[in-house]
């Protein structure tokens, strides 16, 4: 698989945009600044930059609750991203949609759910109209060890295959489903389930390498756009944070010495010793790379400070085309 | 003008659609078979089938998986096609609840305007028919409960044509619920293009003394009772909304303020169901214009029975029709003792 330098040094940008940006999420939510919670993507960044940079701009994405690293891996600009988690009215979905449901069509997100598995069939709807209209556009579904076990996914899975979709199914194992570690409630290997639908389904077993879940994945894109049909990917990474920020659970449900394994395996700090050890770039350049992504963070927060809240009469918007009843 | 039962004037809004824009496809259980409304003509040898016509890329046998197949539809909406989804059953739609009110209803509004979904979901009420309990439901009033959705429940081939083609065209998502028991109605019906506005209610007859807003089959079992009630002196005028979302609530209130008294028949269950929503739209808004109690003539809160024995009097008919207008009429006018 060719991967050019400045492929590799916009992984690690992704993967930093991420890390930044969700790092100043968790704060803000502690803070009071950010209404509600946020699901942080930290520790997922290799799985989600990996798969994401192995589409093109025009192809589709859908997602779940976990879910700002999805449109940032895509390329969305920041401070809509920022400005919605905080309720404004200059919101990639103008203050409506919320951390759990980011979507920025833009760059092909074509929505995060907060109902597990539930944006698995949209995604499967994209791939239809990319093969009805012959546009050549990809579609990946984004979901969880968690999603693996609801019923819409082998519907999808095997509606896909016998319609030849340009799909991937991207199983993010994060290995815990909340508090549930995914093997007390899953059967067998997810990646496995493929083989049932007459699909390929391909196991990265180290997700904290953005290259091999990168491989993967284009591996899987490649053949959907070849007309080949879906794929599932199963990449298994760790998250670093708890479920969701703020959340207090009295059992420590994950064994430490597990966690900090997986905490040394920081796919961020890892991918930046390869691209040094590799002669991608010097210490200077990704030191420049970090202050950038940070001021790009700053302006961000800026952005959704100075983003006015929403009139209320916006709570009765895009409802409908054509305004009638309440929605006028 | 020519003569077109119900389903096949659903067949002919279709076939227009299709042939008008290649963005329309259509998907579901047995769509290939043309079983449920997909065919124009008299037959398959006749006028040739969807098929024929079309192709298998825009007609889409689907496995039986409802909950993918309407979130398909809707995904495909979202990035450029226009699909009409033949869910069959109108209690097959259960099994796409998630899909309907987490993901048709909701993803315009909640990623702000973003997403356009112009997408139909079609299903037959198959009530009436000894079909038992699994296949007989008329539940339109669950999604009046859902913001973002659209529904049409035409009563007439005109009206099914027309709205459909409306619906078709238009940017919103549309649940059509069609009754079985009209399927073989025939009328004369315009066989050009025509598009029927949603949210705009029909006069199927005018009348001064009582109006009966009628649903579905509900506008003809009106029809029979006004005709009844016409020998006895009794001059009804009834409404048909032709879609519940919107709701041409001006009509109603307009057609009660002349006439004073309303009935409605409503072949769905009785609580929160279309016939209580307009009660207390003209409750909350006419009351002064009230001559007497509203009256609705519903389906009582049981399931359906599979015995023909005891299935059809649970339904709206034209003599409990006929006996709500007579209570009305009897209703005290209003400041008397």
């Amino acid at each position: 698989m060719t991967r050019p330098n400045d492929l590799l040094l916009e992984m690690q940008r992704r993967m930093l945009r991420i890390r930044r940006f969700d790092e100043r999420a968790s704060k803000m939510v502690k803070r009071g600044e950010i209404p509600g919670t946020v699901h942080t993507s930290i520790g997922q960044e290799a799985q989600v930059v990996g798969s994401c940079m192995a589409l093109a701009d025009g192809d589709y994405m859908t997602g779940n609750h976990r879910s700002h690293g999805h449109p940032i891996g895509k390329g969305a600009a920041l401070g809509p991203l920022m400005a919605e988690l905080v309720g404004k009215a200059n919101g990639v979905c103008g203050g409506k949609g919320g951390s759990m449901h980011l979507a920025d069509f833009k760059v092909g997100s074509l929505g995060e759910s907060g109902i597990v598995g539930s944006s698995i069939p949209i995604a499967t709807g994209a791939a239809l109209s990319a093969k009805v209209l012959r546009n050549g556009r990809v579609s990946l579904a984004f979901f969880g060890d968690g999603a693996a076990n609801q019923g819409c996914l082998y519907e999808a899975m095997n509606m896909s295959s016998v319609w030849g979709l340009p799909i991937v199914f991207l199983c993010e194992n994060n290995q815990y489903a909340l508090s549930t570690p995914a093997h007390t409630v899953t059967a067998g290997v997810i990646a496995t389930r493929a083989a049932g639908f007459n699909m390929p389904g391909i196991r990265v077993e180290d997700g904290q390498d953005v290259l091999k879940v990168y491989d993967a994945v284009k591996t899987a894109t490649d053949r959907a756009r070849a007309g080949l049909g879906p794929s599932l990917v199963e990449v298994v990474t760790y998250r670093f944070n708890e479920h969701s920020e703020g959340l207090r659970i009295a059992t420590d449900y994950r064994n430490p010495a597990e966690k900090e394994a997986w905490l040394k395996r920081d796919p961020v700090k890892m991918f930046r010793t390869y691209l040094e050890e590799q002669g991608v770039a010097d210490a200077a350049m990704l030191d420049a790379m970090e202050a950038e992504v940070m001021a790009e963070v700053d302006a961000s927060v800026q952005f959704a400070e100075d983003s006015p809240y929403p009139e209320l009469s916006v709570a009765f918007k895009d409802l409908y085309t054509v305004p009638f009843g309440v929605t006028q | 003008m020519t003569v077109m039962s119900f389903l096949g004037a659903i067949g002919a809004a279709q076939r227009e659609a299709m042939e008008a824009d290649p963005r329309v496809i259509i998907m579901g259980e047995d769509v290939e078979a043309n079983v449920y409304g997909t065919m124009g003509g008299k037959s398959r040898a006749d006028k040739g089938d969807f098929l024929q016509m079309f192709g298998s890329d825009r007609i889409r046998n689907t496995p039986i998986s409802e909950e993918v197949m309407v979130g398909a539809a809707a995904g495909a909406a979202m990035t450029g096609l226009r699909p009409i989804v033949d869910l069959s059953y109108s209690s097959f739609l259960y099994m796409a609840m998630d899909q309907f009110v987490n993901q048709v209803a909701k993803n315009r509004y909640m990623f702000g305007g973003q997403a356009s979904l112009p997408v139909v979901f079609r299903s037959a009420m198959f009530y009436g028919l000894n079909t038992g309990a699994h296949h007989s439901d008329r539940p339109y009033p669950m999604f009046m409960n859902v913001p973002g959705l659209k529904i049409m429940v035409p009563a007439t081939p005109t009206d099914a044509k027309g709205l459909l083609r409306t619906a078709i065209d238009m940017d919103d998502p549309v649940l059509s619920f069609e009754a079985c028991l009209l399927w073989g109605l025939k009328e004369d019906v315009d066989e050009g293009e025509f598009r029927i506005p949603f949210g705009v209610a029909r006069t199927v007859r005018a009348g001064t003394d009582v109006t009966i807003v009628a649903i579905s089959t509900g506008v003809h079992v009106a029809l029979q009772a006004a005709a009844k009630l016409e020998a006895e002196g009794i001059s009804v005028e009834i409404i048909d909304p032709r879609t519940m979302v919107p709701l041409d609530s001006e009509a109603i209130l307009n057609a009660v303020a002349r006439t004073g008294r309303l009935v409605i028949v409503d072949p769905a269950h009785t609580t929160c169901g279309a016939a209580a929503e307009i009660s207390a739209i003209v409750a909350e808004k006419a009351f002064d214009c009230l001559k007497a109690p509203i009256m609705r003539v519903t389906t009582p809160d049981t399931q359906i029975p599979f015995s023909p024995a005891i299935e059809k009097q649970l339904y709206p008919d034209a003599a409990k029709t006929i006996d709500a207008v007579r209570k009305v009429m009897a209703g005290r006018s209003r400041g008397a003792a």
